[in-house]
């Protein structure tokens, strides 16, 4: 019957209703608590980029011929897009998952495993393609002239930030309890970081590394982030959108493969 | 075919088995359930009540066994199933940050109530559980009852065919619990199937058509209350107090005569009382005649107490 193969259709894709209802109920969480959001995901770049830009700024003025400021203001918007989805995807979903049951109560709703996650990690990068802005916007004021490309911005902050909530969830599958999350921090993120070229490039590493930077997702979330604002390079930009499509897809897979264990007996 | 013909179980259940590890959490399932009725799963912690309930909504992938759910295979069909059912679980899980309108609305979303008649659904779901008043306030300030009945009033904004209800009023106050048991008694009358998973007696007694009586994993027994009541435990019992030495006597004076008894606390009770002779009604001496109840059945039947 038509009706049956309509529903067994439904059954497999991931369906939009779903994915809404989900999406739907964090906007309104949201609503209750963007305030102390906005707050960290604001100030703690901005302060990254003041401490930054004028600490180091003092010895080192430009950097690949862009003035420091203006390089770390850019380079902190994927530090930005880094932390509010990595974290989010870490701890929301562990503390979601673990103390509160609400996914046990949602996927007795009309939701599966794939939906449910996929919307979450869709409202963290929305999220992160918001907050990675901030920065630019701050570096603005100190000068950094602005651009067309600039509004290409919060869409590389969400391809970015898709792949790191989701690496974030998986995470938050496989850790044996919410203090392993200090070693993903030291042992993980903070190299990422530190090899991104966020606050100094990489060409200072000896080849390897900088060969290794290569599949550091936040390095090519850097690249493009700086390309969107100084002039783009089709050629590279398009590999560091590929690698970034590539990220996230495998990091999605992952994430609904280990949550699924976790949550389906 | 997603329609379910009016005499089809709401849900089947048929050798269901899950294992965690070694262990046979339910160990070849049968149940079925009438629509329009309500069927009480009675059986101690561990007897496999909540693993049958996530069965049900594909939270818990059986190992082998058949189950259709409102004429849904399940876990294959889960989905559409889901729809049309409520899950109020054991534990609760509201957004505490959310007000009670806010609750239901986003369950009102997940469980697909058409945009333009959800805020008539969600007002509909306050008036029942009655939080109309409390409709602004955070889900942090309400009481422990309040909370139970937003639990299930989330569970029904979408007007569910079936309701799975896991120990609805397990840690409530008596009164509480009576309000609770107001609100799943209504939606019974209103012809909604319901599941409930219960280890109190009484309500199992009051609220459920049906009762399946579970021990590790299976159904043991299966009727209406007064059925299982008189099949297995017969009229009344006979209660006595006292010291361990006297209670030890009477189980002595009666057990050879092929009547059983149970011990509560400091009490045993000779089961199936109205049958005893005159004369060994005497010689046991003060007792207190009570009606047999559902609890003489269960430890009849397992030789488990059900409540601590």
């Amino acid at each position: 019957m038509a009706t049956t193969q309509a529903s067994e259709q439904r059954l497999r894709a991931v369906e939009t209703t779903a994915f809404a209802g989900v999406f739907t109920r964090e906007i309104t969480l949201f609503r209750r608590i963007w305030k102390s959001s906005t707050f960290g995901s604001i100030v703690e770049p901005t302060i990254n980029l003041v401490a930054f830009g004028f600490g180091f700024g003092a010895l080192v003025t430009s950097v690949q011929g862009i003035p420091y400021v203006q390089y770390i203001g850019t380079g902190v918007v994927a530090s930005a897009i880094l932390f509010s989805s990595v974290f989010a995807g870490m701890y929301d979903t562990y503390v979601k998952r673990y103390y509160m049951k609400t996914y046990d109560g949602i996927l007795a709703t009309p939701v599966d495993v794939p939906e449910l996650f996929l919307a979450e990690a869709a409202w963290i990068a929305v999220k992160s393609g918001i907050y990675g802005c901030a920065p630019l916007l701050i570096a603005m004021i100190f000068g950094l002239p602005p651009s067309w490309g600039m509004l290409a911005v919060p869409f590389i902050g969400m391809l970015t930030g898709f792949g790191f909530a989701f690496m974030g969830q998986w995470f938050s599958g496989i850790v044996p309890s919410m203090d392993s999350f200090t070693y993903v921090q030291s042992a993980l993120v903070t190299p990422l970081l530190l090899l991104s070229g966020v606050f100094f490039p990489i060409s200072g590493f000896p080849q390897w590394v900088q060969s290794l930077a290569q599949l550091n997702p936040l390095y090519h979330c850097v690249e493009l982030v700086r390309d969107a604002v100084f002039g783009w390079d089709p050629r590279s930009d398009l590999v560091s959108v590929t690698v970034l499509c590539a990220f996230a897809a495998v990091m999605g897979a992952l994430a609904v493969r280990v949550l699924r264990k976790r949550l389906i007996d | 075919m997603t329609l379910t013909p009016p005499s089809a179980p709401a849900l089947q259940m048929r050798g269901v088995v899950k294992t965690f590890g070694e262990i046979r959490a339910v160990d070849g399932l049968d149940l079925d359930l009438t629509p329009g009725t309500c069927l009480g799963l009675l059986g101690p912690n561990g007897a496999g009540k909540s693993t049958t309930m996530r069965m049900l909504t594909g939270q818990a992938i059986a190992d082998a066994g058949k189950i259709r759910v409102l004429g849904h295979d399940v876990p294959r069909e889960s989905k559409q199933a889901r729809a049309r059912m409520g899950v109020v679980p054991q534990r609760e899980n509201l957004d505490e940050d959310l007000t009670v309108r806010q609750n239901i609305t986003v369950w009102a979303t997940l469980l697909r109530v058409p945009r333009r008649s959800r805020d008539a659904a969600v007002d509909a779901a306050l008036d029942m559980a009655q939080l109309s008043d409390r409709a602004g306030s955070k889900v942090l300030t309400l009481s422990g009852g309040m909370r139970r009945r937003l639990l299930i009033a989330r569970a029904l904004v979408h007007a569910p065919e079936l309701v799975l209800l896991d120990e609805p009023t397990v840690g409530l106050d008596p009164q509480v619990r009576g309000d609770i048991w107001t609100l799943v008694d209504r939606q019974r009358s209103a012809g909604v199937s319901v599941l409930m998973s219960t280890h109190y007696i009484e309500e199992a007694e009051r609220l459920c058509d049906d009762v399946a009586v579970m021990s590790h994993g299976r159904v043991i027994a299966r009727g209406t209350p007064a059925t299982l009541v008189a099949e297995h435990a017969g009229v009344e019992a006979l209660e006595f107090f006292g010291p361990p030495a006297r209670l030890a006597q009477i189980e002595r004076t009666v057990q050879p005569q092929g009547f059983r008894t149970r011990r509560t606390g400091p009490a045993v009770s000779v089961l199936r009382a109205e049958a005893l002779p005159l004369g060994m009604v005497d010689e046991l001496g003060d007792g207190t005649r009570r009606a047999a109840n559902l609890e003489d059945v269960f430890v009849l039947l397992t030789g488990e107490k059900l409540e601590d």
